[in-house]
């Protein structure tokens, strides 16, 4: 089934802002918002929920200090404890200092590597996708929000959004 | 304008009376003479000494008593060690805050003008700290008390039994004269910044003339270039001039580390205390999550370089650095690696969640922590060297803390009373006011 959207676009990020007040105040939905650069403050005027990335990186963090400290204490202390240069390998605290620096790089690593991962399985970014992008001109200088027509009135859903400052107002027939 | 709380002098003064028994007893209780000793020992740790029982040659017995007397100037160094610890601490946090302050101006920054005020308050400490460390090492100097063992003449003597060739290699360095002159150095240099950068800062306020803003800029970029020389010099001077047979090239890094670490954690607590009294109005709970993350930051960074030092060390192993960690991991087990604990651990869990950093009573609570913890560190940098195996925390350590906890306070909550506690002349107080992160 087919459903309408409206696009409006908007030529200065401070309207933008405003615009997406108004738009939720007169509770019409905002799909999505497609701009140039990051806008401060969009998010929080969209009303969306903070991101948990930096929850899942501190996870991360830990299975990678997890996994340096059983790699080490596996390779160095139970399987093979040699004597190298009179280090103590008799239990991994007493040698804990030289596996330091690796546990702190395996943890950074971790750490940053999957939660980089994350963000693009959860963003849906791949090197050969599709870009999905209604309008050139977002990627330049142009600020683009797109509202949900659903039963709303599209006459007047129109000069609503001509009021909160869009420059060009488009209806668009979505296919699902 | 703040005005001095009644209750809060009182709690000062309370400290300062309480910390100043505590100090006199500790000086009281300090033995005098071998025989003391062996009396204090034999009652302590009489499951302990065995040495004693053995004694019939005169090798034993010669041994057993440099062994009393050995201990005798440990005890005789306690009250002394401690007192010095402390007045170190107090001293490096208005420091480390006069630092931070010259920071903030060189560095132009946008969103600590609203914190001015306080900074210069707590370096009102700097003045009355420098005089009590001056007035320290001149003691030490002239022989009052021995807790620098370099200034033992006889170390330098060729004829003397206690000729220590090391330590008279480094006779340029390591001798009375050039040690008061450099401490006088370091402490006029620091002093005179502190009184022409807060004059300066109170005739901007007068004036609301850009050239005092200019004046102090140039000012604080200077005083940042002598202050990172002069501050590195005086942790060779004060801190590792303790043990005269050990040197470690980032040992005034390791030291600042841990100054600025208190002297933002101090900052963080007297502004939420002030706010927390209707002070302060246009601090938001964003300078007090900038200020957090700044303490949570430098503890890392203090981590870091006490890291390396530790492990360099311990990798190479080379008998004549290694002895510095060997004393304090044998004798100072817990102080030595709790304080990592305090000092890493806790603040890197507390303060890594963004909305922790702005609730007051977490930044308190961490706040108490590290403090405590840099506390350790200093007394771990000094305690081994002077009173070694007899240490311990008590009424002369506590004593010192409590009086220089008490002085502290009032100086810095006092000075805060001198002037508006709203810097308004600051070119950057309107950023400030209306600083969000």
């Amino acid at each position: 089934m087919a459903s309408k959207v409206i696009h409006a676009i908007y030529i200065d990020d401070d309207i933008l802002i405003e615009a997406v007040k108004e738009v939720r105040n007169a509770h019409y939905h905002i799909g999505e918002i497609y701009t140039p650069f990051p806008v401060h403050g969009l998010d929080k005027a969209m009303g969306l929920a903070p991101t948990r990335i930096a929850i899942t990186s501190f996870m991360y963090g830990i299975v990678g200090l997890a996994v340096s400290v059983v790699m080490m204490n596996y390779i160095m202390i139970s399987d093979w404890p040699m004597d190298i240069g009179g280090k103590p390998s008799f239990s991994y605290i007493q040698n804990m200092p030289a596996f330091v620096p690796i546990m702190f790089e395996l943890t950074v690593f971790f750490a940053a590597h999957l939660m980089v991962i994350t963000f693009y399985l959860r963003s849906k970014l791949w090197p050969f996708k599709k870009a999905e992008n209604p309008d050139l001109r977002t990627t330049d200088d142009h600020f683009l929000m797109e509202v949900e027509v659903a039963n709303h009135d599209v006459e007047k859903l129109t000069k609503f959004l001509y009021d909160t400052g869009a420059s060009e107002i488009n209806l668009i027939e979505k296919e699902d | 304008m703040y005005t001095l709380p009644n209750k809060l002098k009182l709690f000062a003064f309370i400290f300062m009376v309480l910390g100043a028994i505590g100090m006199i007893i500790g000086f009281m209780n300090a033995p005098s003479s071998k025989e003391e000793v062996k009396e204090l020992l034999a009652n302590h740790n009489s499951h302990e000494t065995v040495i004693a029982t053995d004694s019939n040659t005169d090798v034993a017995a010669h041994e057993d008593d440099a062994h009393y007397e050995h201990v005798l100037h440990q005890m005789k160094n306690r009250p002394w060690s401690a007192l010095y610890v402390s007045a170190f601490f107090f001293f490096m946090i208005a420091l480390g805050v006069l630092a931070f302050y010259a920071i903030q101006y060189a560095s132009q920054a946008g969103w600590s003008p609203v914190l001015f005020r306080v900074m210069e308050g707590i370096t009102g400490y700097l003045l009355p700290g420098s005089v009590i460390m001056f007035l320290l090492l001149v003691l030490s100097a002239f022989h009052v008390n021995h807790i620098f063992h370099w200034m033992n003449a006889e170390l330098f003597d060729p004829t003397s039994d206690k000729y220590d060739a090391l330590i008279a290699g480094k006779s340029t360095w390591l001798n009375e004269t050039s040690f008061l002159v450099r401490a006088a150095i370091y402490l006029t240099g620091w002093n005179l910044y502190r009184f022409f950068s807060r004059k300066y800062s109170l005739k901007l306020d007068e004036t609301n003339d850009a050239h005092w803003f200019k004046k102090n800029f140039k000012l604080s970029a200077g005083f940042l270039v002598f202050f990172i020389v002069t501050e590195s010099m005086m942790s060779w001077d004060w801190i590792m001039g303790f043990d005269p047979h050990w040197f470690s090239t980032l040992f005034g890094w390791y030291v600042f580390s841990g100054m600025i670490v208190c002297a933002i954690t101090v900052i963080a607590m007297v502004t939420v205390y002030l706010k927390s009294q209707g002070y302060l109005e246009y601090v938001n709970d964003s300078h007090i999550h900038d200020l957090a993350k700044y303490m949570f930051g430098f503890s890392i960074f203090w981590t870091y370089l006490w890291f390396s030092q530790f492990m360099l060390i311990w990798y190479a192993n080379i008998p004549e650095e290694v002895t510095y960690f060997v004393s304090r991991i044998e004798d100072y087990n817990l102080p030595f690696f709790g304080m990592v604990a305090m000092n890493f651990i806790f603040p890197i869990l507390l303060l890594m969640n963004s909305d922790f950093k702005r609730i007051n009573w977490f930044v308190i609570l961490s706040g108490i922590v590290i403090l405590a913890g840099h506390y350790i560190d200093i007394f771990v940098m000094v305690m081994p060297a002077t009173v070694g195996k007899s240490w311990f925390i008590g009424i002369p350590e506590i004593g010192a803390l409590l009086f220089f906890f008490g002085l502290f306070v009032y100086v810095v909550f006092n000075t805060l009373t001198k002037a508006p506690l709203i810097a308004k002349g600051s070119p950057f107080m309107e950023e400030s006011k209306h600083f969000h992160y």
